[in-house]
This record gives C-alpha cells, sequence and structure tokens, in this order.
C-alpha cells in the first residue's frame, strides 16, 4: 500500500453557477478501499463523473498511475482500467443478463488482456455473472434484463465494470435500492475483490456497512471536501456531523 | 350423460418448439420443420422466380421490382442505423451519392457497369460517411436533422455551380448488358443484405450497436469506442444505400438532380415503419407492400404523397409494431388440435 494509482489535485466544476465540485484534491493508494459520503447533492456523482472523464472539469487535474486523464474521453479511461457503476442502472434491457456483458468483453481492453479471444464470450459472461452472486445453474443469468429485480440489475452492473478487468472501481452507490439481504451478500463480493488487490472507490449511503469494510472515508459537503479520516473517526468530526445533521437522517436509500 | 370423452385439445404449433430451445432446434416432425421454414423459404422462393414469369406478368412489374428493391435495400439501410439508434430522414443522401459518384465515372472514363457500379457503392458510401462524420459526435436529433437536409443541399449545389451537367444531368450512360441483370442482381443483393444484416445484428457487434442504441454511457463505460462503431455502422448503411443509387443510373442510363428527390428518403422510412421497426424482414416487407401500390395509385400524380402520409399516419396509430411484427405474432398463435393422451 504505497504507491499512489489516483491523484486528485483542486478539482472544480460548476454547473451554471451551482458550484457542484470546489477545489477536491485527494490521493488514492494501490489496494486501498476508499469510502465517499455526503449529503444528496454534495457532488458525489459529479466527482465519479469527473474522474471517469463523462464530465469535464472546469480546472484541476486527475492522474492515473501518473498519466494525465483530465478531459479524456470515458472510453479511453475505461481502456486504462478504471470501471464505474452508474447510480441509475440503465441495463439493456432487450438483452438477457449474460449477454449484457458481451459488451465490455468486446473491448479491445479485453481482448488485450485475454490474448485474442474468440468464441468463449458467453461462457466468460457467465463465470463473471458467478462471481457476483448471479445462481449459476438457474434461469437468472439467461433472464432478460428488463424482467431482472432490481438487486440483481445492481450486481450486473458491478459485473459489467468486472468484465474489463479493472484495476480502479469506481462504484456510485451500488447499494442503494438493494434489500437487506442483498447488500449482506454483496458486501463480502467487495471485500474479496478488495482483497485480490483490487483498489475500491466506493461511494455510498449506507454508512454502517461502508466503515465495516472501508479502510479510509471522504466526506463531501457542497461540493468540498470536509474530511479524511478513517472510517472509525469521520462521524467524530464536527464539520461532517453538521452536514448530515443538516439533511436529514441518513438516507437509507436516495 | 354419455357425453363424448374430449380426445382433442387446442394447443399452440410453436409451444412444442419453443419449449425446447429458442435456437437449438430439435425437431421432430417433418410439420414442423415446414413451420419453421416456411416463413423463410416461401418469400425467398417467390423473389427468385418472380422474374422467370416476365412473359407472364408483363416487363411493367418487373421493372416495379427493381425499384422495389431499390427502395427495400434503402429502408435495409435505414433499419440497420435504427439499430444504431440514429434516425435517417435522408436515405437520398446515400442513393444520390452513389448514383452521381457511378454516373460521373462511366461519364468521364467510359468504365463499364461492372467497374462503376462497386466503384460507385464504395465511393459513395466513403463520401456520406464523410460528411456525416461530424454529426455522430452529438446525441440528439442532430443526425436526423442533418441527414434531412443534406440531400437538399446537395441538389441545390449541383444547381447552382452547374457541376456534373447541372440541372440536366449526365445521360447515354453505359446500359446494363442484359434483362437478367436488371432483374437479378437488385434481386440477389437484396436477399445478401437482408439476411446478412439479421445475422450482424446477432453477432456480439450487432450487441455493441444495440448497446449503443440503448445507452450510450454504458457502453463508452465499457471501453468501446462508441463513435468508431457508430463509423461503422453509417459506412455499412451508406454502402447497402449508395448500391441502389449506383445500380438505378445504369438501369435509368442517367443520373441527374432527381437521384437526390424527397421520395427517396420518404419512401423508405413510411417502407419500415409500415413493415416494422428493427427486425430487417418488416422494412422490406413494407417496400414490397408500399412500392407496388404506389404503382398502383400513379395515376393520382402528385397527390401519392398525401397517400404515404396517410400510410405513415394510419400505421403509426393503427400497427404500430408494423405489418411483419403483426404476422409474425398470428402466426405463431397458429393452433392445431392434438390427441388427450
Ligand atoms: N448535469 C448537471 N447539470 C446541472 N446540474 C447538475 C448536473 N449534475 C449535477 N448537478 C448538480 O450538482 C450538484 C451535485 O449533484 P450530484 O449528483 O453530484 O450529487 P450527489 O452527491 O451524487 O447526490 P445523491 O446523493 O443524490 O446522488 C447538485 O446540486 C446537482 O443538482
Ligand atoms: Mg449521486
Amino acid at each position: 500500500m504505497s504507491e499512489t494509482i489516483l491523484k486528485v489535485e483542486g478539482l472544480n466544476k460548476n454547473f451554471g453557477g451551482v458550484a457542484a465540485i470546489v477545489d477536491v484534491s485527494f490521493e488514492v493508494k494501490k489496494g486501498e478501499l476508499l469510502g465517499i459520503i455526503g449529503p444528496n447533492g454534495s457532488g458525489k456523482t459529479t466527482l465519479v463523473n469527473l474522474l471517469t472523464g463523462f464530465v469535464k472539469p472546469d480546472s484541476g487535474r486527475v492522474f492515473y498511475r501518473g498519466v494525465d486523464i483530465t478531459g479524456k474521453k470515458p472510453y479511453k479511461i475505461a481502456e486504462m482500467g478504471i470501471a464505474r457503476t452508474f447510480q441509475m442502472v440503465k441495463p439493456f434491457y432487450q438483452l438477457s443478463a449474460f449477454k449484457n456483458l458481451i459488451i465490455p468483453l468486446y473491448s479491445s481492453r479485453v481482448r488485450r488482456l485475454r490474448g485474442g479471444m474468440y468464441g468463449d464470450r458467453d461462457d466468460v459472461a457467465i463465470d463473471l455473472l458467478e462471481d457476483v452472486g448471479f445462481e449459476r445453474d438457474s434461469f437468472v443469468p439467461y433472464k432478460v434484463a428488463s424482467s431482472l429485480p432490481h438487486g440483481y440489475l445492481k450486481r450486473l452492473e458491478l459485473a459489467r465494470c468486472l468484465a474489463l478487468r479493472p484495476e480502479l472501481l469506481i462504484l456510485d452507490e451500488l447499494f442503494s435500492g438493494m434489500s437487506m439481504s442483498e447488500v449482506a451478500s454483496t458486501l463480502p463480493i467487495i471485500e474479496r475483490l478488495n482483497g485480490e488487490g483490487l483498489t475500491i472507490l466506493m461511494v455510498e449511503h449506507r454508512l454502517k456497512e461502508l466503515f465495516r469494510i472501508a479502510h479510509r472515508v471522504i466526506a463531501l459537503n457542497f461540493g468540498s471536501k470536509i474530511a479524511d479520516s478513517p472510517p472509525g473517526e469521520i462521524m467524530e468530526n464536527e464539520a461532517v456531523k453538521a452536514a448530515y445533521l443538516g439533511s436529514e437522517e441518513e438516507g437509507e436509500d436516495a | 350423460m354419455n357425453k363424448e370423452p374430449i380426445k382433442f385439445r387446442k394447443e399452440r404449433l410453436d409451444r412444442g418448439i419453443k419449449a425446447r430451445c429458442e435456437d437449438i432446434f430439435a425437431l421432430s416432425s417433418y410439420r414442423e420443420i415446414l413451420y419453421l421454414l416456411l416463413p423463410r423459404v416461401l418469400p425467398v422462393a417467390l423473389l427468385l422466380v418472380f422474374p422467370l414469369f416476365k412473359d407472364i406478368v408483363g416487363l411493367y412489374w418487373e421493372k416495379v421490382l427493381v425499384i422495389t428493391c431499390a427502395i427495400a435495400l434503402l429502408s435495409l439501410s435505414w433499419d440497420w442505423l435504427a439499430s444504431v439508434g440514429l434516425i435517417s430522414l435522408g436515405q437520398a443522401l446515400f442513393f444520390g451519392v452513389g448514383a452521381y459518384v457511378t454516373g460521373s465515372l462511366n461519364y468521364a472514363f467510359k468504365w463499364p457497369p461492372l467497374i462503376t457500379i462497386p466503384l460507385g457503392t464504395l465511393g459513395g458510401a466513403l463520401i456520406c460517411t464523410l460528411l456525416l462524420l461530424p454529426v455522430l459526435r452529438l446525441r440528439g436529433v442532430y443526425f436526423a436533422i442533418v441527414t434531412l437536409t443534406l440531400p437538399l443541399l446537395l441538389m441545390r449545389f449541383i444547381e447552382t455551380t452547374k457541376i456534373l451537367g447541372g440541372t440536366e444531368g449526365l445521360s447515354a450512360l453505359t446500359p446494363l448488358p442484359s434483362l437478367w441483370v436488371e432483374l437479378y442482381v437488385p434481386v440477389f443483393t437484396l436477399l445478401i443484405c437482408l439476411f446478412g444484416f439479421r445475422r450482424l445484428i446477432n453477432e456480439d457487434y450487432g450487441l455493441v450497436l444495440q448497446g449503443i442504441r440503448d445507452n450510450d454511457r454504458a457502453v463508452m463505460s465499457g471501453a468501446i469506442n462508441i463513435y468508431w462503431f457508430k463509423t461503422q455502422a453509417v459506412f455499412l448503411a451508406a454502402l447497402v444505400g449508395s448500391f441502389p443509387g449506383a445500380f438505378m443510373t445504369h438501369y435509368y442510363q442517367f443520373v441527374g438532380m432527381p437521384a437526390f428527390a424527397l421520395d427517396y428518403s420518404i419512401l423508405p422510412l413510411t417502407a419500415a415503419v409500415l413493415g416494422g421497426v428493427g427486425t430487417f424482414a418488416g422494412p422490406t416487407l413494407g417496400a414490397f407492400i408500399l412500392v407496388p401500390l404506389s404503382e398502383v395509385l400513379r395515376a393520382f400524380g402528385t397527390l401519392r404523397v398525401v397517400f404515404y402520409s396517410a400510410i405513415l399516419i394510419i400505421c403509426v396509430v393503427g400497427l404500430p409494431e408494423g405489418v411483419f411484427h403483426y404476422i409474425r405474432r398470428k402466426y405463431h398463435q397458429f393452433e392445431r388440435m392434438v390427441e388427450v393422451g
């Protein structure tokens, strides 16, 4: 845990007068599991979009393994090994669950890593679904995405990221909309991935679960970083307390 | 009290086939084979033998077949673009550019159709792709707007600069070598494109294209350069759209501003909506209903546009799924009597 994999320097983003991200800087070490929390509208999703190229910053830089990736196209950033989930899941509804994974598996990144894979994409997809908790010998992996319950769609979203064989995984509220038991079964998967060396940046509203697995937590409020400390201490921080008190109880799902 | 015991019940014909598997056909009887093959083989067979009966149906209707194939190819190209999420309002662009490239090559160098048609198709597709390249980066209605205006713009450009024959066009081009070439080249090209597209869209490559239509952000975050894939898709559509232009140029032995006519944009679009978007077979079927019908109504002159528009509205309101989907649904609901064991 020494090498820096992601370095964010003085990031700013305005949406027509609304300051969504204000002068945010932080670093992520290789192998780290970093949590990002903050009340609704504090800029968490915007931060994810800035890191993955879906939104261009007004100023500031993002370095991934020493390379400046600020303002690069999303597919180029993904190609380099940063995978992200979307807060609002939008799978390819007409395709079956495993066919959803064919799309990232078709990318040049995966072909390069797998050494010109052909023909066995379907098998790889089924394996990936099993990894995120789809029952292999059931019909679930073969069901059309539109017929799957929300919890499965969230995990399909996770599998879509893993298909890329990422080095940095960014999860935008993966647990929102999941039932207690689904969260309980997904938590060990994330722990395991992190244990295997995957660096994970996890935006989450489910604080209790997040604090159980995160190494470090960053708190945002009105787009600014207000705290950066181990999970055990973050809620002791006065600014964080005030931010969460000011914005109702911690939402179960947003 | 001595009612006949029930010996038969109705069963949907496709039930047993569906239950076994969607893709792997384990067929148990010739009737099932017939049930599956008939809707594919019958139209193809009809299309292939139609030119043979030219003496019975008459040359006029054989010519209608050629035009129908041309429009069908344009609506196939439309449907292919739609399956990547690009809505084209100007298939005439592909047709016209393909036609003009072919015509100019033949006019300037006197090359035979065997060379000018492939070159015109390829060159037309390249030019159209380059013209459309800038809009592929934008999301939303821009593609539709640009495809709508480009044919009109090119037409006015030719008119004012008087290049490529200006309003007169280029005439006395080399005719096609024989009637059989005139009839069978469009038919075979149509069949190849139809089955090629149907196949390609279900390959992994096609899944990526469909993904771009459904959610381009998710595809991008899957490390896929969506602009490159869209470019390829537009090039393929432009190839299939430029070919009829190239072919009809030699068929008419003339190319002129009508090659960019609004008809070549509206007819394929109407055919696709009438037949059913998204299956390739639908738009083809649509063209085979619409074009002959509009020939019958030729007597009404310009009123035909009213007629197309009426069809479009009636279809969108009354049969939004399209004729093809409707027929397919009904076909799958065929029932037969089976003995109750
Ligand atoms: N594309 C956009 N255009 C305009 N304003 C935006 C846009 N995206 C985000 N914002 C604004 O930026 C602010 C931060 O939004 P963001 O979605 O990043 O918050 P968040 O922390 O992810 O919230 P939540 O917990 O609800 O997901 C909000 O005020 C939001 O309205
Ligand atoms: Mg958010």
